[in-house]
């Protein structure tokens, strides 16, 4: 008796020394997972290098980030990303320690401390028309040593004071057909002109005191032939524009308020002009560029009217705007691409036929062509001008030049992401990589007495740092080989600017990068788009020599019907195989669970006019389509109609396009909400691969329930037309929620709740049996979450082993579209505290382990929530049996642990998506959640427990082997010795 | 910061009716953050990751966001009437969302509440609820967390067995033992049950 109670004792003792939480010491940051932080395409760069402090770039992007960059590393010293709607339209530093910006469309003016990014003050500025024209002008007036800065947007310019936002003046220009085109300061006068088109053929000037607002002079006149687009001012008192035909080149000169116009037909210009032109404003002294077609043409302007073409060249050019090096000097750099080089050439704006500068950069094809430059100069030793150039390249990413060499660069065309997948890394084979063993006993034995040092707690801090140095280094987890537990892998990645890359889950690093051919601006596909990745070929078993590849999706333009366009990479090299440009649109992609003989996946691209197309074709993958030609279903969605539609295939196309993988496709079903009252805001379903381990669940008293297990189950949420806008503008009474379960296949409707006096936006994540959704509860003005569990009563009967085996099945219950399925659900909700922007669910390879939810939150950070908390079971008392079960007792509000983020003291800024991966290991899964930053982890949400963890202690394991060892032979010499006296006795 | 007392951080709140051509109803809601120092638990064992200049303002789940000031204020402009939810994003603390009720009726009149605990607010002044730890701390070495390491436990069951077995075998009626030892003989390869005194008695 006294050792079996003494074995229970031993067990709880065991169970009690295993940590119930799951999270992170601060010292295992960075251990297995990663954070990476970019910026987006930059729109405007401004730089800051005076002769004391640190040199930066301040630079605002298309992602809405504005930042400080370390010129000298490129590293960001600050950074802010504002709101999706709230766009920046310019940037500026003022005083020489404030950044000003102008964002959402002109109505808001922040300015930042440049040091440290503190917002020092913000205004609103508001005007009495919405107009698109935007200027922020940087002004050298100085009153009372305050500068101000000039801001013509929404129809008023407004003078304000950069000490403290205050608005200095304002004055309207309420003219209903006025489109002001430039806002012109000329420097070292206290004049502004503002000048613009109005009703399409009348110029307008007006003067105006910049210290008081006043206006001066109000001048106009007409021009009989109309302009087209932009000016571009080329002296403080003359414009250039272009007439509506495009023409002919107008210089508009208005010197002491005389309005003149003087023509030039660009062919007189250029012999063998073709086609209207177009401006590329500049704001360099004398020099506009204008395009036509492919050439770009740099034209200076003498005098008044006499234009003069400098250059005149087919390679894709981009200007710098004008950098003022000294009094009365500016220079401005040109940027010429040639297949593998970049030429940039820096001149004075005054001589055109001498450069500053002139260099040539070797560049990475896969960075495409330059979009834009910004120079800066700084004075070498010998007191000549030296210049840096940041140049923003068509893969987004960012340069720095500085005599002829990159100083530094930036992936930032990783800040927008339009898709994620991921794929397996080689195996390992003889010579293929080989793994670095630890040098010697000595070292090894080094290692591990540090690390129990840290475990005793005895460790000295140099002794800790060597310990987090060591573990970091791991040289294990940056292989480029699969390994045992299928931690490693690559994320293949899709960017909005068309380029493919491959992240490494170790540490991040890129392994290669490519810019697609078929998603490059081209004659045929003026703009393209990057639609989807899907895994085109996934090598096992018997194809085991083929190296995986992507299938990339994209279309030129935005309209429903533009052409698609495909390509195929290899995910090991990152070698374009082939492209395709297709003859139809690509309006839906599903991917089939079939595989031909080179394991390529069978995937159907549906196009807008409803006929299927199969990839690849091949005969192959035609008789393997063909077998399984009635088993194929899908639905569609038109959000703006408010109709779901299912389909399945009915012969070969017929018609004129005689195509072998085409195929006519028929409606089976449709779902019409009614249009006045419901708009589908969310439709989600189950992942593809998701893998279900148990269809049954063992209740507490004996009972099993049955999952309702299907592929075809789609959640569609609809609100009331008057709940579809933002929160804050609807009352509870009209605004309502509609949470839909749909069998895709049948096109029943098996479950629908509404949630009365709630709204939008819905989040949801679908997996196995249930649908966690996200939405906003007007009635007590909070986020709530609900789930929706549904199981299948027509096996409820089942209880037995031979029930179970002889009884009703999935399989043999007879399938009709007449025969409603027995299924019940059960749904609970709860109060989240957070606003959403994306839920997703861990995934593991056999779904043997716990789930948890992943909820990226307004803060930018990820939380992890244990599936048992939005269990519909729970009550507010859970009897003995129910508690042993794990439910736990309900409460109003899902509780918000914060060990449980699984982004620590870290923000994924500008959070779009999270993805989760399983490792080969059941118990772990990777997670991988993107916005502006990346961020990647592995998670265990049942803990590790079908392996050691990193942290354990090898060196205690043998120290504890070898002291049992001596213990066991001192007993046993002392009972030998005992028993030998015993004998003697 | 902390010497200022709340009663001088009144006014707030103000929405004055602004114009605007655009949309009639627009208001401005104003309001202040205020992160105490040393709130709670200290910030003993993990730098405070959170400055004031990362701490983000929204409205109504992202389709305002602003940034505060120096002094921890921050306005939302052009803001039409009706019930909006503002909250705070800052590391290292946990803010309630708070309900703002801005009526066009009487403008000068805002309701706030927090939607946490249903605290209603008089100034629309932002504390965070309490501060958030997002790592383990590692507990100081205790012989007990050596003791508990399957380790421990390992050496310490093996002693007991060490020095407690022959503690059960002597207090043994010596009958009984021969007993056993004989059963132990006859059935020529010793079980677990057999070979444990307390087993042999069951």
């Amino acid at each position: 008796m006294a050792i079996r109670s003494f074995l229970i004792l031993f067990i709880l003792f065991f169970f009690s020394s295993l940590n119930p939480i799951l999270s992170l010491y601060e010292d295992q940051v960075g251990l297995v997972d990663w954070h990476q932080q970019y910026l987006g395409k930059v729109k405007q760069a401004v730089f800051h290098t005076h002769k004391t402090g640190r040199k930066r770039v301040v630079v605002s992007t298309e992602e809405n980030v504005v930042a400080s960059l370390d010129l000298g590393q490129g590293e960001i010293f600050w950074r802010h990303v504002l709101g999706s709607n709230d766009v920046i339209d310019g940037i500026d530093i003022a005083l020489g320690k404030y950044v000003i910006t102008l964002s959402s469309g002109g109505s808001i003016l922040r300015a930042w401390n440049l040091p440290d990014g503190q917002m020092v003050w913000e205004s609103s500025l508001r005007g009495p028309k919405h107009s698109k024209s935007l200027f922020l002008v940087r002004t050298n007036l100085k009153i009372e040593k305050d500068n101000i800065v000039i801001i013509f947007s929404n129809g008023r310019l407004n003078a304000v004071s950069c000490m403290d936002g205050e608005v200095l003046w304002e004055k309207d220009f309420e003219g209903e057909s006025l489109k002001v085109q430039q806002v012109i300061q000329p420097p070292g006068s206290n004049l502004i002109y503002v000048v613009g088109f109005a009703s399409s053929s009348l110029f307008e000037m007006y003067q105006i005191n910049a210290l008081n607002g006043e206006l001066l002079k109000h001048e106009s006149a007409a021009f009989s032939g109309g302009f087209l687009g932009e000016v571009s001012p080329v002296f403080s008192e003359t414009v250039v524009a272009l007439d509506s035909t495009g023409l002919i080149l107008l210089t508009i000169s208005f010197q002491n308020g005389k309005i003149s116009f003087h023509q030039m037909p660009i062919s007189n210009l250029v012999k063998d002009s073709f086609g209207p032109a177009k401006i590329i404003p500049s704001s360099v002294t004398g020099i506009f560029a204008i395009k036509m077609n492919a050439v770009t043409i740099v034209i200076r302007v003498k005098d008044e009217s006499k234009l003069e073409v400098v250059e005149k060249t087919n390679h894709e050019t981009s200007i710098s705007d004008a950098l003022s090096i000294s009094e009365g000097q500016q220079a401005f750099a040109l940027v010429q691409h040639a297949s593998h080089e970049i030429h940039l050439r820096v001149k004075l704006a005054h001589n055109w036929d001498d450069n500053l500068l002139k260099e040539s950069v070797k560049m990475d094809q896969h960075r495409g062509l330059v979009h834009k430059v910004y120079i800066n100069n700084y004075i070498r030793t010998d007191k000549s001008y030296g210049f840096r150039a940041l140049i923003v390249m068509e893969d987004h990413s960012l340069l720095l030049l500085q005599q002829g060499e990159i100083v530094w660069s930036r992936e930032d065309g990783l800040a927008s992401i339009i898709d994620v997948t991921t794929s397996e890394l080689p195996v390992e084979r003889d010579g293929v990589s080989v793994a670095k063993v630890e040098h010697n006993l000595f070292e090894w034995l080094k290692g591990h007495m540090l690390k129990l040092k840290g475990t005793l707690m005895l460790a000295s801090p140099q002794d800790i740092a060597a310990i987090q140095s060591m573990r970091l280094k791991n040289s294990e987890k940056s292989k480029m080989t699969r390994d045992h537990n299928g931690f490693r892998k690559l994320l293949i990645v899709l960017t909005r600017a068309g380029k493919l890359f491959a992240l490494h889950t170790g540490d991040g690093h890129i392994v290669w990068s490519h810019l697609l051919q078929s998603l490059q601006k081209s004659k045929v596909c003026q703009h393209p788009i990057g639609l989807n990745l899907y895994k085109w070929q996934v090598p096992h078993h018997h194809a085991m020599d083929e190296n995986p590849s992507v299938l990339v999706i994209g279309k030129c333009g935005p309209s429903s019907d533009a052409p698609g366009a495909l390509s195929f990479v290899d995910t090991y090299t990152g070698k374009e195989l082939s492209s395709l440009s297709l003859v139809h649109s690509v309006a839906q992609v599903i991917p089939l669970p079939y595989t031909d003989s080179t394991e390529q996946c069978l995937h159907l691209l549906i196009d807008a006019d409803k006929h299927a197309h199969l990839y690849p074709k091949t005969p192959e993958a035609i008789s393997i389509f063909e077998r399984e030609f009635s088993n194929i279903y899908w639905y569609s969605v038109e959000d703006d109609n408010g109709i779901i539609k299912g389909h399945a295939l009915r012969g070969k196309c017929t018609g004129e396009v005689a195509d072998e993988v085409c195929f006519d496709t028929r409606e089976l079903w449709s779902i019409v909400f009614p249009s006045e009252s419901e708009k589908i805001i969310a439709t989600v379903t189950r992942k593809l691969n998701e893998v279900v381990h148990t269809q049954a669940k063992v209740i507490a008293d004996q009972e099993v329930m049955y999952k309702y297990i299907s592929r075809n189950l789609l959640f569609v949420a609809t609100v009331a037309l008057k709940g579809s806008v933002e929160i804050g503008s609807v009352t509870p009474e009209e605004s309502w929620l509609v949470a839909y379960l749909i069998d895709t296949v049948t096109g029943r409707i098996l479950h629908q709740v509404t949630h009365h006096g709630s709204q939008g936006p819905v989040h949801a994540v679908f997996s196995e049996n249930w649908v966690v959704y996200h939405y906003f509860n007007l009635k007590a003005h909070r986020y709530e979450m609900s789930v929706i569990e549904i199981y299948d009563q027509s096996r409820a009967d089942n209880k037995d082993v031979w029930k179970l085996v002889l009884g009703k099945h999935n399989l043999t219950s007879p399938i009709s579209l007449y025969s409603r399925p027995d299924v019940i659900t059960k749904s609970q909700s709860y109060f989240f505290t957070h606003s959403v922007k994306a839920i997703a669910v861990t995934s593991t390879t056999k779904g043997i382990t716990s789930k948890q939810l992943l909820i990226g939150t307004i803060g930018d950070q990820v939380l992890a929530l244990d599936k048992r908390f939005l269990d519909p079971r729970r009550t507010v008392n859970p009897t003995q049996a129910e508690k042993e079960e794990g439910i736990i007792p309900l409460t109003d509000s899902l509780p918000i642990i914060p060990q449980s983020y699984v982004t620590h003291a870290l923000r994924v800024e500008g959070l779009r998506g999270i993805i989760t991966v399983p490792a080969k290991l059941e118990s772990t899964t990777l997670v991988f959640a993107h916005g502006v930053d990346l961020f990647f982890t592995q998670l265990a949400p049942s803990r590790t427990y079908d392996s050691l963890t990193d942290d354990f202690n090898y060196a205690l394991l043998l120290i504890t082997i070898v002291a049992l060892l001596a213990a066991i032979f001192v007993t046993w010499t002392l009972s030998e010795r005992k028993e030998l006296q015993e004998n003697w006795r | 910061m902390a010497a200022v007392t709340p009663l001088l951080l009144l006014l707030l709140l103000s929405s004055a009716p602004s114009f605007s051509s655009g949309s009639r109803n627009a208001y401005n809601i104003n309001g202040r953050v205020k992160i105490p120092q040393g709130l709670g638990l200290g910030t003993k064992g993990y730098a405070l990751p959170g400055r004031m200049s990362n701490v983000k303002v929204l409205l109504n789940g992202g389709q305002n966001i602003t940034f505060l000031r120096p002094d921890g204020y921050f306005s939302f402009h052009n803001i039409p009437a009706g019930t909006h939810l503002i909250e705070v994003s800052a590391i290292g603390y946990f803010f309630s969302p708070v309900r703002v009720d801005v009526s066009a009726r009487n403008p000068g009149k805002v309701q706030a509440a927090l939607t946490e605990n249903r605290k209603g607010l008089s100034e629309l002044v932002l504390e965070p609820l309490r501060e958030e730890q997002y790592y383990e701390i590692r507990e100081p070495f205790s012989i007990m967390s050596l003791l508990k390491s399957p380790m421990g436990l390992m050496v310490g069951f093996m002693l007991a067995v060490a020095f407690l077995m022959p503690k059960l075998v002597e207090n043994m009626d010596p009958e009984e033992m021969r007993r056993a030892q004989e059963e132990m003989r006859s059935q020529g390869v010793p079980s677990l049950s057999s070979l444990l005194p307390g087993g042999a008695m069951n």
